[in-house]
């Protein structure tokens, strides 16, 4: 690093990503009264998957049943790997937090016969909002501004170093803790907001010596418009599904139907019709999702009248469960110092092996980065004064090396294996093993070097970053797939089409960059559910 | 992706610089409106188009190819229609 372009900081508690997560890991950690600096590869408030988008939230209101049923709703979906005890600290938690955000301005709608309608958030205006309650909490924003690696001592985590892509200008901060809330991974799919997704906290997370849980839950794919962005699957509930001679596709569906569409889209175009919508419904819909519809307004589509193509997007390990493990209740890692939130961390506590949808991830997101913020402020205290005077190195392994192995070269190698569907989402041992030799080929030519592509330095080095991530997640996805020999959750072996009833519950746990290790974390009876 | 930035709005505030998630726009030194440097790397989130002051932005529906839309073939309903839509609190 060269002294003139170095932005060196001390914080308390460093927040790694933006969105929902992290800003409630900021705000939360920065009214426990500790220094707080959190960085966004983006800008933070337009930044990642929800900024974009309209999202629904699991708010319930506290009556037992309700908040029961609202807990179990998609346990068996998740294939009962879900923890009654975190669903329950989730819902909780969410209520308390939106609560909490409606008495801190965001515009809800008002309150009806004594209940306030809270279930719907609408991205840009919650995370316009989150940025400036952070900014108001004291905490310092630095935006366009990438981790590249963690900084760690033999005690654990205590900082990172990066880089921030508009100024031309390397950082180093020195931190107590750090949180991870960077999101998931959908390997440049440009699914709505999706592309600053390109798993890089699961990489500095690993490289530190995390591990990370439910990877073979991570193929998550979103119905969407041909050629558009905007993965937002929920209105497809009210459409069907159609061949190019306007024949209907029996059994296809945006739910369980969705694997006939996916089937067929292999193939062949598959259309679609929101036939099922009433007149009246149309107001609400244009209200609860306008973005679903800009995109067919502005290419003159009327989508409750007219057939138009449509697309499965992956959304990877965003939409998908898999992220870093959480190994206590305030979202620590196996990393002493070292947290995870949202779309980075883990959701099978949540959600079991099934995609959270949108209700559950942003509850997820609100409460992990809460707890996170929260446990990584009290780490940070507890260790005192000792925190600054720590010898600290960079634990990242990625060489950057001119002539070698070019960024988009591996991006698109690494597509190759992960975006087709076939490949994803019908898994079988014979294609995952395929797959993995294509992928372990790209990681060892990353070792022997990767050069970014871009038109700065500071941009090179992100590259050559994400494009690492992006290898290392398919290789994580893939190899913890192998090694569930069963269909459960959104996972699907062709080659074992069944719910393996024979071996224990378990939740598989992944860590290790070059030779990865898979082992088996068994479910307590007690913990899950009642109901299964 | 992003594909107009209309000269008679823009105001050359260089919000859409900032926050742009991936980066697509640059300020162009000395002043002027800026430009769509890195077309390739727009996302199609529609975040300039939301946060521009003048909604002088449009961003076209199609992620994977440039549909070619020019300022004067653009209906001009078009110009900060979806801002006003996510951002209902904000003055029209």
């Amino acid at each position: 690093m060269s002294e003139k372009n170095h932005l060196e900081l001390v914080a308390d508690v460093l927040v790694i990503g933006g969105g929902p997560a992290g800003t409630w890991a900021a705000l939360t950690a920065a009214e426990q009264g500790v220094k707080v600096v959190l960085v966004d590869k983006g800008y933070c408030g337009t930044s990642g998957a929800t900024a974009p988008s309209g999202t629904s939230v699991l708010y319930v209101n506290p009556e037992p049943n309700l908040r029961e049923q609202a807990r179990s709703a998609r346990e068996v979906l998740g294939g009962n790997l879900a923890d009654y005890e975190w669903g329950h600290r989730v819902i909780d938690r969410t209520y308390e937090n939106i609560n909490r955000l409606a008495d801190l301005g965001y515009p809800f709608p008002a309150v009806y016969e004594g209940y306030a309608y809270r279930s719907q958030l609408q991205g840009p205006e919650y995370m316009r909002l989150m940025r400036k309650l952070v900014k108001k909490a004291g905490v310092r924003i630095l935006d366009h501004s990438p981790a590249l690696e963690l900084l760690v001592d033999e005690h654990g985590v205590g900082g990172a170093r990066g880089i921030q892509t508009q100024k031309n200008k390397e950082w180093k901060i020195k931190a107590g803790a750090v949180v991870i809330a960077s999101g998931g991974c959908a390997f440049l799919s440009k699914a709505l907001g999706c592309n600053v997704l390109t798993g890089d906290g699961l990489l500095l997370a690993v490289e530190s010596g995390a591990e990370l849980s439910g990877m073979e839950f991570s193929n998550h794919y979103s119905l969407a418009l041909a050629g558009s962005s905007v993965t937002k699957g929920r209105f497809f509930s009210y459409a069907n599904f159609y061949y190019g001679d306007g024949t209907i596709i029996e059994g296809a569906g945006s739910q369980r139907g969705r694997s006939v569409v996916a089937k067929t889209l292999i193939n062949q175009p598959v259309y679609a019709r929101l036939d099922r919508v009433e007149e009246y419904m149309k107001s609400w819909m244009y209200k609860a999702q306008p973005n679903f519809f800009t995109a067919f307004h502005r290419r003159g589509i009327d989508p409750f009248r007219d057939l138009f193509p449509v697309t499965l997007r992956l959304e990877g390990t965003v939409r998908g469960t898999g992220g870093i493990h959480i190994t206590d209740e305030s979202c620590g890692t196996k990393v002493p110092g070292l947290y995870a939130a949202g779309d980075a961390a883990t959701r099978e506590l949540l959600c079991g092996g099934f995609t959270g949808g949108g209700s559950y991830n942003a509850a997820w997101a609100i409460s992990s980065g809460h707890w996170a913020g929260e446990g990584a402020a009290a780490y940070s205290k507890s260790l005192g004064s000792h925190s600054t005077k720590r010898q600290l190195r960079g634990a990242s392994r990625t060489v950057e090396q001119t002539n070698q192995v070019q960024s988009h070269e591996v991006v698109k190698a690494v597509q190759n294996e992960i975006l087709p569907l076939d490949k994803n989402l019908f898994k079988t041992k014979e294609k995952l093993n395929t797959s993995l030799a294509q992928l372990d080929k790209v990681w060892n030519s990353i070792q022997q070097g990767i050069s970014g592509t871009g038109h700065t330095e500071y941009i090179q080095h992100l590259r050559a970053r994400e494009s690492a991530a992006m290898t290392a997640t398919a290789r994580w996805m893939y190899t913890t797939a192998l090694n569930r020999e069963e269909t459960r959750g959104m996972h699907k072996r062709v080659d074992y089409p069944e719910l393996d009833t024979t071996t224990p519950l378990h939740r598989l746990i992944t860590s290790g960059l070059n030779d990865i290790t898979v082992r088996k974390e068994y479910v307590s009876q007690k913990k899950v559910g009642a109901t299964r | 992706m992003i594909e107009v930035i209309s000269k008679e709005r823009c105001i050359s505030c260089n919000l859409c610089v900032s926050v742009c998630p991936t980066n697509v726009f640059d300020r162009v030194k000395g002043g002027g409106i800026p430009v769509i440097a890195r077309v390739d790397d727009c996302q199609t989130c529609f975040m300039c188009e939301t946060y521009c002051p003048t909604d002088a932005l449009y961003v076209a529906p199609e992620i994977d190819e440039l549909t070619g839309v020019t300022e004067s073939e653009l209906d001009t309903r078009f110009f900060g229609e979806y801002r006003r839509q996510v951002f209902k609190h904000d003055k029209a």
